[in-house]
């Protein structure tokens, strides 16, 4: 039995983390600095994010992957460096989960190309495939546990992450969209639609993450629960929308607006929790001692 | 004369960007004013679009689709619209802030304004401030039209308009801006002219400020 297998036949429900571009901003991230850049120039304050929420309570940690693939770091001219960068990457998550007090799950993050598949985009489908194989296949090497396909937009860009990853690795797959656009993904996918057909890749678990504020998360959890009470369900959204408030950036909700969302989203049916932009390892907290409190 | 300018209508609605440069070029064989069929086919078409979109029933794959049918049989209509001298609505610039890479929803901008009889200059991604600033100043721009989707990048916005003041630009364009993390409030506090939450609404913003 796998590491996230294992850990969702012993507990109701799983923590999993939060943000982590915002919290490598507070560590002095610059505005059009790449994220992935850090696990190798700054690993340490990577590190330190994962066990932030690992202390926190968070039992699935993801890694600085989000935009780790080709077509993403192209944009930085930093395409040479896939493999080292996901695999660093990884490295950094299993050097924290074992020296965790608590079994945690190493995911792989891969985040969406940013490019638009044909025939709306210039994106070839086997283009996206061969590039999210070679993130797969470093973050594998680098020793994660699950491969996690996040923030997804359009199921034929969800379909190439899976297929690539699978053409070069049997580990276990997480896939989650982001329902931004009244109650859809940006490219009209709907909740219902997403798991009819991501559930055909039997993933581990599938669900959304980012997307507007917990809210519309819990209406997505909801109806993707009501349709397949089987598929164990990620919700993983976001502290709020942020607002600049003299100058400064604040995510509107806080760690006690986390912590109710954190509840409602298990009673409608999620047994992954976490959250993303503008959470801390306070939102986490919070998040799981109110749901510990709601079980106990 | 009604059931050209329809069927160019719905060939728009539903994207087919081969039959809409052949029924614009029907209309205008049948002798249709450029300026009516740009208005009553094309524009009326895509104000349709972004109703659908506002409403939550056409997404990015509708929305580009109809957008580039539009842009097909504007291809045909627009050597006759020169002719008969029709000017665009109005002059705008777009472009993605400094550091900041996004751009799909620029883009659908850029698509709605074009659908609404506008001129759009596109500048790309990452556009610094001196671009914008260089654009306005070698050129009759009328509105500058500023994306970002990153909280970090939307302070650009602030630089920009503050370059637009430096060069004595500010007072001869409008400033809108939009982006998912930008909000009405932002706009205003960095003394933009205009925000809008989606690409129809930008629309209708940029009609009100050339009005």
């Amino acid at each position: 039995m796998h590491p996230l297998e294992s850990l969702l036949a012993s507990y109701p429900f799983l923590l999993a983390d939060g943000a982590m571009g915002t919290m490598l901003m507070d560590a002095g991230l610059e505005r059009g600095d790449v994220p992935e850049s850090w696990n190798s120039l700054h690993p340490e304050r990577v590190r330190a994010v994962h066990r932030g929420y690992i202390e926190a309570g968070s039992q699935i940690i993801l890694t600085n992957t989000f935009g780790g693939n080709r077509f993403r770091l192209q944009r930085r001219g930093l395409q040479d460096r896939v493999a080292e960068l996901n695999r660093a990457a990884a490295q950094l998550v299993r050097a924290e989960a074992d020296i965790a007090p608590h079994k945690v799950v190493v995911a792989g993050s891969l985040g969406p190309t940013g490019e638009m598949l044909q025939p709306l985009g210039a994106m070839s489908f086997e283009d996206a495939k061969v590039a999210f194989a070679e993130q797969a296949s470093a973050l594998a090497e680098g020793g994660v546990d699950v491969l996690w396909v996040e923030t997804m937009s359009d199921l034929e860009e969800v379909r190439a992450a899976v297929e690539g990853a699978r053409s070069v690795s049997d580990l276990p797959l997480v896939a989650t969209m982001t329902f931004d656009t009244k109650g859809r993904t940006m490219m009209g996918v709907k909740p219902v639609q997403a798991l009819e057909m991501i559930r055909l890749f039997k993933p581990v678990a599938l669900g959304a993450n980012c997307g507007k504020g917990p809210d519309e998360l819990e209406a997505t959890i909801q109806a993707m629960h009501t349709a397949d009470a089987s598929m164990v369900l990620v919700a993983k959204g976001n502290a709020g929308l942020p607002e600049f408030i003299d100058g400064e950036i604040v995510y509107r909700a806080t760690p006690e607006v986390m912590a109710g969302y954190a509840v409602r989203v298990y009673e409608l049916g999620a047994r992954i929790i976490g959250a993303c932009c503008g959470s801390t390892p306070k939102h986490i907290q919070a998040m799981a001692e109110a749901l510990r409190a709601h079980l106990a | 004369m009604e059931q050209i300018l329809k069927e160019i209508r719905e060939g728009i609605m539903v994207g087919d960007a081969d039959l809409v440069p052949q029924k614009v070029q029907q209309a205008l064989d049948m002798s249709l004013e450029a300026g009516h069929v740009l208005n009553d086919g094309l524009i009326a078409a895509m104000g349709e679009v972004g109703r659908l979109f506002e409403q939550g029933e056409y997404f990015v794959p509708e929305m580009l689709v109809a957008a580039r049918a539009m842009k097909a049989g504007m291809a045909v209509l627009k050597p006759f619209l020169v002719s008969s001298d029709v000017k665009p609505a109005g002059r705008i610039v777009t472009g993605t802030v400094k550091g900041d890479l996004h751009d799909i929803g620029k883009n659908l901008v850029g698509m709605m304004l074009e659908g609404n009889g506008f001129e759009v200059k596109d500048l790309g991604v990452d556009v610094a401030p001196e671009k914008f600033v260089e654009v306005v100043k070698s050129g009759e721009v009328d509105i500058v039209a500023m994306s970002a989707l990153l909280t970090t990048t939307m302070t650009n916005m602030k630089s920009t308009i503050k370059a637009l003041g430096e060069a004595g630009l500010r007072d001869h364009v409008k400033v809108i801006v939009g982006g998912a993390a930008v909000t009405g409030t932002y706009a205003h506090e960095i003394g933009a002219d205009g925000y809008a939450p989606d690409a129809s609404q930008a629309a209708a913003l940029a009609k009100s400020l050339v009005a």
